[in-house]
C-alpha cells in the first residue's frame, strides 16, 4: 500500500529514468547482438544524437505542458530529462570524436571547417554541459536570480540542436518537423501566449465545473 | 589546385584485372532473374521485420584464369563489400530515406515486363527490353561507390558499357547530353506520393562522359540479377561521381542538346551541380568530403580524386580545377 501510494505520486519520475535507461541498454543490447549490420558508427552516432534531441524536446515540453493543462507532475521530471539529454549528448559527441574520427585531432580541425554543423552541435553541447553542471538546489541557490536567467540559455541550446540537425542532414524533412515541435514549445512561453493560456484555461475549469455543479445540483 | 599523384595512377595490367567478362552472364543473370521474381513472389505482404536473408551469391564462372570471387578485391586491394551489406543499406527515396530499411519495402516491386525507351538526338531510336539489355556482353566490373554522405562500398557489379547501347541507335551531332529517368509509378514507389521532391528521378551525363569506358549500364551484382533495392532491373554506375548520379530502375534514356537537371539540381541547387565528380578538396556546403567511412570498416579512410579513377576520366575535366566539375 506505501509503494502504491509512493507509485501514484512519483509513477512519471519512474517512467522517465526507466524510460531512459532502458532505451540505453536495448541500444548497447542491440549493438551487442551485432544487429547495427551495416553502419555501425553511423547508427550509434544518429540514435544517440536523436535520442538526445528527443529529451531536450520533451524537457521543454514540461513547463508548456503545465501551462495548458495544469499537470503539475511534469515540473518535477524537467531537469532530469535536461540532464539526461546532456548524457545523450555527451556519448553522441564521444562517437563523433572517438570511434568516428578516432581521436585525430588534424582529422577533425578540417572537419570542423567544413561542417557548420558540427559548431551549432558543439555550441548545444556546451550549453547543456554548463546547465548540468548548475542544476543543482546548491547552484540554484548561489545564483539565486541569475540562476533562471541562466537556464534560458536552454532555448538557445534547442534552437542550435535543431539548426544543427537540418545543416547535416540531406533530407531535412525529419530535422524540420522537430523544427516545428522547437517552435511551438517556444512560442507557448512567450508571456502573452502563456497569459492567454492560463487564463483560458481557468475559463475551461470554471465551464466545466459550472456543468458539473449543474448536473449535480438538482432543479 | 587539384593534382594527381603518381600512386593514382593505375598501371594498366591492375586495370585491365578489373573486369573479367562473362560470356554466359547473359543466360545466368536472366536465370536469377526468374528465380528473384519468384522469391519476391512468395514473400507476401506479412514478412517479419527482419534483415533481408541474403542467399549465398552465385559463383562467377571464371574467365582466363583469374581468381575467384568471393573475398576478391579491386584493383587497390580494397575488399568487397559484403553482399549483405551491400543489399541492406541503400539510399533509394522512391521507397523510404532510411537505408535500412529499402530492402523489405521494396521486395514486391515488379521488374518484369519492363522496357527502356531510348531516344530523342538519335538516328535510330529504341525500345529495350530485359532480354535485349542482356544481349550485350556482360562484364562483371568491380568498383568503389562513394556516396555524397561520405560512405562507401566496394560492389561487383555485373553490366555492360553504355557507349555500347548509346553506339546503337547512333546519336546525331547536335546530342550533347544524355538523360536519364527512373520509373514514376506512386503506387510501387511510395516515396513519389510526397511532392518535396520533382519526381520521376532524373540524372545526366555530359555524352563524352556516357561514352567513357566506366559508366556502365548494370544488370546484376555479386554475379546475380539486381535485387529491386539496388535498382533492379537496369541502372547506371558510373564510378567516379557520387552515388547519386548512378541512377537506379531505368525506363527511358533520352539523348538531348540541352543540360537535363537532375533531380537534385532542382532540389538544392546551391549543393548539388551537374558534374558531382568526388573530390576530396571540394567539400560539400555543409560537410566534408575529405574522408569516407568504407562500409564494414571502422576506421575513415581517405577519398580520393575521381574516387580513384582520375586516370582514366580526367582528361573529360578542362580546366581541371574548376570547382564545376566537384559537386
Amino acid at each position: 500500500m506505501v509503494l502504491l501510494g509512493w507509485l501514484k505520486k512519483r509513477w512519471l519520475q519512474v517512467l522517465v529514468h526507466a524510460g531512459v535507461w532502458l532505451t540505453l541498454a536495448r541500444t548497447l543490447w542491440q549493438y551487442w547482438q551485432g544487429m547495427f549490420l551495416v553502419d555501425p558508427v553511423r547508427e550509434i552516432t544518429t540514435r544517440t544524437g536523436r535520442t538526445a534531441l528527443i529529451l531536450l524536446v520533451l524537457s521543454l515540453a514540461c513547463t508548456p505542458i503545465n501551462t495548458v493543462v495544469g499537470f503539475k507532475q511534469v515540473l518535477r521530471v524537467r531537469r532530469a530529462l535536461g540532464v539526461y539529454a546532456f548524457l545523450y549528448a555527451s556519448l553522441h559527441f564521444l562517437t563523433f570524436v572517438g570511434l568516428d574520427y578516432g581521436f585525430d585531432l588534424s582529422l577533425i580541425g578540417q572537419v570542423i571547417s567544413e561542417q557548420r554543423y558540427v559548431i551549432a552541435g558543439f555550441a548545444a553541447g556546451v550549453i547543456l554541459l554548463l546547465l548540468t553542471i548548475t542544476s543543482t538546489k546548491g547552484w540554484q541557490k548561489r545564483l539565486g536570480k541569475n540562476w533562471k536567467r541562466l537556464h534560458r540559455l536552454v532555448y538557445l541550446a534547442g534552437i542550435l540542436v535543431v539548426v544543427h540537425f537540418v545543416w547535416l542532414s540531406k533530407d531535412w524533412r525529419e530535422a524540420a518537423r522537430y523544427g516545428a515541435v522547437v517552435a511551438v514549445l517556444l512560442a507557448l512561453r512567450l508571456p502573452w501566449v502563456r497569459t492567454a493560456l492560463t487564463r483560458g484555461r481557468h475559463r475551461v475549469a470554471m465551464v466545466i465545473s459550472g456543468r458539473m455543479r449543474h448536473l449535480i445540483s438538482p432543479r | 589546385m587539384v593534382k594527381i599523384d603518381p600512386s593514382e595512377i593505375t598501371p594498366e595490367h591492375v586495370y585491365m584485372s578489373r573486369r573479367r567478362f562473362i560470356k554466359s552472364m547473359g543466360a545466368l543473370v536472366a536465370g536469377s532473374l526468374a528465380l528473384a521474381a519468384c522469391g519476391t513472389g512468395s514473400q507476401g505482404a506479412g514478412a517479419p521485420p527482419t534483415v533481408q536473408p541474403a542467399s549465398s551469391p552465385v559463383a562467377i564462372p571464371s574467365v582466363s584464369g583469374l581468381p575467384p570471387l568471393i573475398g576478391g578485391s579491386d584493383e587497390r586491394g580494397a575488399k568487397l563489400t559484403p553482399f549483405e551489406a551491400v543489399t541492406n543499406y541503400n539510399n533509394y527515396y522512391e521507397f523510404t530515406t532510411r537505408k535500412e530499411g529499402v530492402a523489405k519495402l521494396s521486395q514486391g516491386f515488379k521488374t518484369s515486363p519492363w522496357k527502356v525507351e531510348v531516344g530523342g538526338l538519335v538516328q535510330k531510336p529504341k525500345t529495350f527490353d530485359i532480354d535485349d539489355l542482356l544481349g550485350f556482353e556482360q562484364e562483371e566490373r568491380i568498383y568503389r561507390l562513394r556516396c555524397v554522405e561520405a560512405w562507401s562500398m566496394v560492389i561487383p557489379w555485373v553490366g555492360f558499357p553504355l557507349a555500347k547501347l548509346l553506339k546503337e541507335v547512333e546519336p546525331v551531332s547536335q546530342a550533347k547530353y544524355v538523360r536519364f529517368e527512373t520509373l514514376y509509378d506512386p503506387e510501387q514507389l511510395p516515396g513519389q506520393k510526397s511532392s518535396f521532391y520533382q519526381w520521376p528521378y532524373v540524372e545526366g551525363l555530359r555524352l563524352d562522359e556516357a561514352m567513357n569506358d566506366l559508366a556502365i549500364l548494370a544488370t546484376g551484382l555479386y554475379g546475380k540479377a539486381l535485387l529491386p533495392q539496388s535498382g533492379a532491373p537496369v541502372r547506371l554506375v558510373v564510378p567516379w561521381k557520387y552515388g547519386f548520379k548512378s541512377i537506379k530502375s531505368i525506363v527511358k534514356i533520352d539523348l538531348v542538346e540541352e543540360m537535363p537537371v537532375s533531380l537534385w539540381m532542382a532540389a538544392a541547387p546551391s549543393e548539388y551541380g551537374f558534374y558531382a565528380s568526388v573530390n576530396p578538396e571540394v567539400p560539400h556546403p555543409r560537410w566534408s568530403q575529405g574522408t569516407e567511412r568504407r562500409i564494414g570498416e571502422t576506421q575513415r579512410i581517405k577519398t580520393l580524386l575521381f574516387n580513384g579513377y582520375a586516370e582514366e576520366v580526367s582528361n573529360l575535366y578542362q580546366p581541371p580545377d574548376s570547382r564545376e566539375w566537384y559537386y
